[in-house]
């Protein structure tokens, strides 16, 4: 596998730039007295929005002038020693990873504005999680070592976890007869679920490091370029390999059955919150599918591909109908994740070209419109202060700029041509329908329910006149809000009504990725 | 070789030995009024001996006094390791000692002698040697246990370590001499040699007393009744050091006697360290949800966490050799640094000592709530801190060996655990703040504290490489 080297330790710098603001932070909180709270609350803020956007700027620097999109394998790769015995530090990207590089860049800086005015208490450790989160995603995208990469990928469990578990929303529940906070339980579900996966995920990554010490004259390793080039993994060991990483993946995904925790994890989490949980760490699953399920356990993907199909036509079928029941707004498009999610892990694992750039198209796709649902929910949310979508009725007459942005972003949800969403669903279907014409029929039942659901939120919410007294004072979104929403509007509409040269920069990887995966099938087949 | 030459390369131990003596003349003749720089003399000593370590004669490998101590690199490694620990421990307790009045010279001299015990048991490779090294290790912890002789708690600590401890003796002495009953031999490469024709079911009757009482040092399950109630009882600082020092030793004998004296019958062995460590980790995972006592879960911790290291004990490889003393020594900064945090817990009526107390710490004390945090996803094992490449190398070591079972209850076990420190951490975030703690803890407390989070934090890029250098040359040493 080709990998074209940087003089310039580019990625490493864009991962680890947050840290500088984490620091800058903590210095300024350390030095401030006790009845300065207010100044510092308002520095860091200042700090984490530059951070952020210097993180962007960078990201986008390095995607125009140092990475070419027309290259296969790796590039900007970095290498140095760190654990020794074959585990070492490196980063690179490839064209399945630089766009979610620059879409967890690109998001972050949103998601600070967002807190900006609706987070009132502890603003600076909640700057510093956030920083702290953006580096463990970035480098999960970044890392192109098995041990890096999990590193990374558990690593974005701590912030995650403080950040629902602190800011998330009020309310209690009775659990195991004792009285909790929501956000309490939320954190924990999702905490537990992710790490349980993870750490499967962990047992087989070891057991992969082993085997490739048995096979490499050079001893073992955890190197991906070299495990994808250079290892085979034998058959019988790809089924528990799989099994292993998909225990981890499924549950990031989240794929049915193991969803449950995504619900409570948005309901609970602060807006911002959960706009990166939708936009960003969801998407995580689906990369760790592309980069290491699909082509490096070729024989288990295409053995157990029944069984992601089925899971997720469940998911986009019954989850559609879950998300239609809803009554609170952020559970409806939780809902809606977990069915749209389930287009993606159709395409990946139909193992064809279509299928797979149409899987990572809907992931970068879903990333803007999702984050922009769950932003549209906090603009109501900041001054209601209730996300039950009975609350609400009637905004078009008070809110109509509100009213045009929520339609866009329902209807890019719905997958509406000329919007984002559209060209994902389509392209994972065309794939799916390739290799199973009953996945893709009932697929395609779901793209009808989520114009049901999707509907009938908009309705419910912003049609009607408005018969409840609170909602007579409401205003409209500001300037601020209106600037969020409209930057994604144009990334949703851009990549919906061009998403050739998007498609180009996944290809590359992708043939790789799949001309690995042919070549395993076909030597098994003779 | 001469008497001098072997003494010559004993140099650490009768170093610490003459220094503990001329310390405790000291002390008794000035009637304990400097206890304070008995302390720091201990520290002194402590330091002095790491010298003699990387320097000179003794720094060279060799097996002396009829090949009963060997002063090999894992005993090197080791060593330094607990002298270390030690002299850290010994940092901790300084200003919680003189809080409480108990600031008395013997403590600095207890640690010591225990100390010197630690460094015998790490170099003994003979039952007798062994054994001597435990017992001089165990009657000092005991006293030290109740060093708090006005606390009921305390005492009884003291007495329940003891009435087990004597018990646990009982065991291992037997085992010693079954083994020697069975093989006519007292030095492990003597056993090895033996055990490969001996009368394998005595031989191995020998083996399983010998691991009951080495699982009772180290507070492995099911011989680990006693540490919650001596971790609760004894004071703070004291239980910072059982944590810490006296469990790196147990275990580092443990591995040794594993691997020098019984290679040949691994398959015998194996089986029954695989069966203490997944007990362990489930006991320690599962007991620890209920408790309210920080020191009985950070007990309970410990329990599971010597679990995790004897996977890389029953792997019986050099990897695994390697990986529990990688595993220990992190594990020893993490638990140093958690007790740090935990003297910090004192308000003016005594101290702190429920969970409950730590509640909302985040926003009365933030800083000394960040420690807890990093504290408590490093020992769950969460990356990037240094807990999880504690736990990842052991893991490497068990499935290398081929003991998938273990690994996968290992991962179990981790994500149950998960939970309690999971609920600590929530506490201290999300809770209503309990009331302020006092602010004065002890400048080397704090220092401790501190930079024990740092190295979780940085771990990853510092500490993890070296230790996996070093460690590795140690294990290294065992196998030739």
């Amino acid at each position: 596998m080709t990998e074209t080297a940087s003089v310039i330790p580019w990625l490493s710098f864009l991962t680890f730039s947050p840290l500088i603001g984490v620091l800058l932070i903590i210095l300024r909180r350390a030095m401030s007295r006790e009845d300065e709270r207010e100044a510092v609350d308002l520095a860091a803020k200042r700090v984490a929005l530059l951070t952020t956007s210097l993180a962007f700027i960078v990201s986008l620097v390095v995607y125009f002038f140092e990475y070419d999109t027309s290259l296969e394998g790796f590039q900007l790769v970095e290498s140095a020693a760190w654990i020794g015995s074959g585990i070492g530090y490196k980063m690179g990207v490839d064209g399945a990873s630089i766009l979610f590089v620059l879409l967890t860049t690109f998001i972050m800086p949103i998601c600070i504005i967002a807190s900006w005015n609706s987070i009132n208490k502890r603003v600076s450790d909640y700057m510093i999680a956030f920083l702290i989160l953006e580096t463990m995603m970035i480098g999960v995208f970044c890392a192109l070592d098995l041990v890096l990469f999990y590193v990374f990928f558990e690593g974005s469990l701590i912030p995650m976890c403080i950040i629902i578990g602190v800011w998330g929303s009020e309310g209690e529940r009775t659990f195991m007869g004792r009285i909790i906070k929501n956000r309490v339980y939320a954190s924990f579900k999702f905490f537990l679920y992710t790490l349980l996966g993870s750490l499967l995920m962990l047992v087989a990554l070891i057991w992969m490091y082993l085997f490739s010490g048995s096979v490499l004259p050079d001893g073992p390793t955890t190197d991906i370029p070299t495990l994808l080039s250079a290892v085979d993994f034998p058959g019988g060991a790809q089924t528990w390999l799989w099994l292993a990483f998909f225990a981890s993946f499924a549950v990031k995904m989240p794929m049915w059955p193991v969803h449950t925790w995504l619900p409570d994890a948005h309901v609970q989490a602060p807006t911002a919150g959960s706009v990166v949980l939708a936009a960003i760490l969801l998407k995580m699953g689906g990369y760790g599918f592309i980069r290491f399920s699909l082509p490096m356990f070729p024989i288990a993907s295409d053995f157990f591909a029944p069984l992601v199909f089925a899971l997720s036509v469940i998911a986009i079928i019954y989850t559609s109908l879950v998300a239609f029941a809803q009554e609170d707004m952020k559970k409806l498009i939780a809902y809606s994740s977990v069915a749209h999610m389930g287009f993606v892990t159709m395409g990946i694992f139909s193992g064809t070209e279509e299928g797979v750039e149409g899987a990572l198209f809907q992931m970068l796709s879903h990333g803007f419109i999702s984050g922009a649902l769950f932003l549209c929910v906090g603009v109501v949310y900041d001054r209601m202060h209730t996300r039950e979508i009975a609350a609400y009725g009637g905004l078009v007459q008070r809110m109509p700029f509100y009213a045009f942005f929520f339609m866009f972003f329902t209807m890019g949800n719905v997958g509406l041509p000329g919007i984002s969403g559209f060209v994902g669903e389509m392209l994972t279907m065309v794939g799916v329908y390739k290799v199973s014409t009953w996945t893709a029929a009932l697929a395609a039942v779901g793209l009808i329910l989520s114009a049901a659901y999707g509907l009938r939120l908009y309705r419910e919410v912003i049609f009607g006149t408005i018969t409840r007294e609170p909602l007579q004072a409401i205003t409209d979104v500001n300037r601020k809000e209106a600037a969020m929403l409209l930057v994604l509007m144009i990334a949703a509409l851009y990549l919906g009504l061009n998403p050739t040269p998007t498609l180009d920069v996944f290809s590359p990887a992708v043939d790789t990725v799949l001309n690995r995966y042919d070549a395993a099938l076909t030597a098994v087949a003779n | 070789m001469t008497l001098l030459e072997n003494v010559s390369f004993a140099v650490p131990e009768i170093f610490i030995a003459i220094a503990t003596m001329g310390l405790l003349m000291f002390g008794v003749f000035t009637n304990g009024k400097y206890a304070r720089e008995l302390n720091w003399g201990a520290i002194a000593v402590l330091l002095l001996a790491l010298y003699p370590l990387f320097f000179g004669t003794a720094s060279q490998p060799a097996s002396i006094f009829n090949n009963a101590f060997s002063t090999d690199g894992f005993a090197k490694f080791s060593k330094a390791v607990i002298y270390i620990g030690a002299i850290f421990s010994i940092l901790l307790s300084g200003h919680f000692m003189e809080r409480e009045k108990i600031n008395r010279f013997e403590y600095p001299i207890l640690i010591l002698t225990s100390v010197l015990g630690m460094s015998l048991m790490v170099s003994s490779t003979d039952l007798i040697s062994l054994y001597l090294g435990i017992e001089l290790q165990s009657l000092s912890l005991y006293i030290l246990a109740s060093f708090n002789r006005d606390s009921r708690r305390s005492t009884e600590a003291g007495l329940k370590y003891f009435v087990l401890g004597a018990l646990s003796s009982c065991l291992l002495l037997y085992g010693a001499s079954l083994v020697y009953g069975f093989t006519g031999a007292t030095t492990f490469p003597a056993i090895a040699e033996a055990g490969l024709t001996a009368n394998t079911a005595g031989l191995i009757l020998g083996l399983v007393f010998l691991i009951s009482g080495l699982a009772f040092k180290v507070s492995a399950a099911p011989f680990h009744m006693w540490t919650p109630d001596v971790y609760e009882g004894s004071p703070t600082p004291v239980t910072a050091f059982f944590a810490a020092a006296p469990k790196f030793a147990g275990m580092a004998l443990f591995a040794r006697l594993m691997v020098e004296a019984f290679p040949g019958i691994i398959d015998q062995w194996q089986p029954v360290v695989i069966m203490i460590s997944i007990l362990s980790m489930a006991i320690g995972a599962f007991s620890a949800i209920a408790q309210t006592n920080i020191k009985r879960l950070m007990a309970y911790s410990s329990i599971g966490h010597m679990g995790y290291a004897l996977m890389g004990v029953a792997a019986g490889t050099e990897q695994g050799i390697s990986s529990v003393l990688i595993y220990m020594s992190i594990y020893m900064i993490m638990t140093l640094g958690t007790f740090g945090c935990i003297l910090a817990m004192r308000r003016p009526e005594g101290m702190a000592e429920n969970i409950s107390d730590l509640a909302g710490l985040s926003r009365t004390q933030p800083g000394l709530a960040v420690m807890f945090t990093v504290f408590f996803f490093s020992l769950m094992g969460i990356p990037p801190l240094a807990g999880f490449f504690a736990k990842f190398y052991v893991f490497i070591a068990a499935i290398d060996a081929g003991l998938y079972p273990l690994a996968i209850a290992g991962a179990l076990a981790s994500a149950v655990a998960a939970y309690y420190y999971l609920s600590v951490i929530i506490k201290i975030w999300v809770s209503e703040p309990a009331p302020e703690f006092e602010r004065q803890v002890g400048q080397s407390v704090k220092g401790i504290a501190v930079a024990a989070s740092v190295l979780m934090v940085v771990g990853i890029f510092t500490i993890v490489p070296v230790l996996n250098t070093y460690a590795s040359a140690a294990a290294e040493t065992l196998f030739r």
